[in-house]
């Protein structure tokens, strides 16, 4: 607890992050603290490497260092970092593929802990059902645990219709079998596992099913990728967390009619793009945003 | 072949015809709609509060899908295949849709709209 504390009167103090989100656990007054140790994770998203579009970031192959050189800079040594999806821009050449995913490796191996979790994003595995993406990084879904903690990746991506599918439902609910009902659990997703904007394309088709194999647990909170900007919402007791993009922002959910980039701001570079740690304590997740670069 | 192929045959066959089972009746109207790398051909479908449609859809190319969240249809469209969606609009307005087959580089701008005149 005493390091938590001191993490957030370092960020408190040192300005970082601006906006601090807490997300509290309802279910866990009581009960948490005996069995969990507070730590502390970072959490990216949608890189796309490979991307190149100079209106969206004239540094699409810089910003991904910069935000290595960021979150090694970062005072604290997160436990673990873990990437949501989306490493790399999607190409219909396979093996163009494989050389994006090679060099996002490459870049990301520059991260100071090595304790590294990675997910797919549509961009990544839509095309050959993960079959890339699984030679770099291994299996698209798993589960650890972590300080008490019950960490869940789900992927929602490699099948090209958006749907977790049968047999990683059923996984889902075997996995989760063993757990307590006040088991803390945090999942770790690509698009958004409610319908949050059907219209664009953010939602899972069958997510339904895994909220509902979710539900009875009483501690859940899920961090997602793909809309490319913060959002927080609830689905009964369960929280969700989207992260921000490190290539680019896309507009807020239903502010236009069509889904669409929002463009570079040379008065403001890098604005919109950053990355998010995560302090999990006793009761509740405290989330601080940073920048890809200081302003 | 064995009793339980052949059932289960019969059975994947049943499924093929619901899937594409969608007949227009004779006072329906069919618009054709084609799905190709990374458009849809016309972009905007014109229609009329609750007359009722049928969409007919072809791919020129790879699996796409249809997807019209605001009236919840959806259809694969596969190769060489018409796939057929049957819709009455109860509203007015302009409704998006979009392919739901991650189908390549330009799939995030395979889009459309559906125009819904009084």
């Amino acid at each position: 607890m005493g390091q938590a504390i001191d993490r957030r009167e370092f960020l408190k103090l040192a300005g970082l992050g601006g906006a601090v989100f807490v997300s509290g656990l309802s279910g866990c007054a009581g009960m948490g603290e005996a069995k969990q140790e507070d730590f502390y994770f970072v959490q990216l998203s949608d890189t796309h490497w490979g991307f190149k579009g100079p209106a969206l970031n004239p540094d699409a192959e810089g910003t991904l260092q910069k935000a290595v050189a960021a979150v090694n800079s970062l005072s604290f040594e997160p436990d673990f970092i873990v990437f949501t999806g989306d490493l790399t821009h999607t190409t219909d050449d396979p093996a163009e593929r494989r050389r994006r995913l090679s060099q996002f490796r490459e870049i990301v191996g520059g991260l100071k802990n090595k304790n590294v979790r990675f997910m797919p994003g549509e961009h990544d595995a839509s095309l050959d059902d993960g079959q890339a993406w699984k030679e770099f990084f291994g299996p698209s879904y798993y589960s650890f645990d972590h300080k008490g903690v019950h960490f869940v990746a789900i992927d929602n991506v490699s099948d090209a219709s958006a749907r977790i599918g049968e047999t990683q439902l059923a996984w889902l609910k075997a996995d989760l079998a063993k757990l307590d009902k006040d088991a803390r659990i945090v999942v770790f997703t690509h698009r958004p596992l409610f319908d949050l904007m059907p219209q664009w394309d953010w939602a899972t088709r069958d997510g339904a099913q895994a909220i509902d194999i979710l539900m009875p647990y009483r501690n859940v909170t899920v961090f997602y990728g793909h809309i490319h900007q913060e959002h927080h919402q609830m689905t009964g007791h369960i929280a969700h967390h989207s992260a921000k993009s490190l290539i680019f922002p896309l507009i807020a959910p239903g502010s236009a009619p069509k889904r669409a980039p929002v463009p570079w701001d040379a008065a403001q570079p890098y604005r919109g793009l950053g990355f998010r740690g995560v302090d999990a304590e006793a009761q509740k997740y405290e989330i601080t945003e940073f920048p890809v670069v200081k302003a | 072949m064995n009793p339980r192929r052949r059932r289960l045959l019969a059975l994947g066959l049943a499924v093929a015809a619901g899937a594409f089972g969608v007949r227009a009746l004779a006072q329906e109207r069919v618009i054709r709609v084609t799905a190709r790398k990374f458009e849809f051909v016309p972009e905007t479908i014109e229609m009329k509060k609750g007359e009722p449609v049928v969409l007919e859809f072809t791919s020129d190319d790879v699996l796409m899908g249809f997807n019209a969240p605001d009236f919840k249809v959806r259809a694969d469209i596969p190769p060489g295949q018409v796939a057929r969606v049957r819709l009455a609009p109860d509203r007015e307005g302009e409704f998006e849709f979009f392919c739901d087959k991650f189908c390549g580089e330009g799939h995030e701008t395979m889009t459309g709209r559906i125009h819904v005149a009084a």
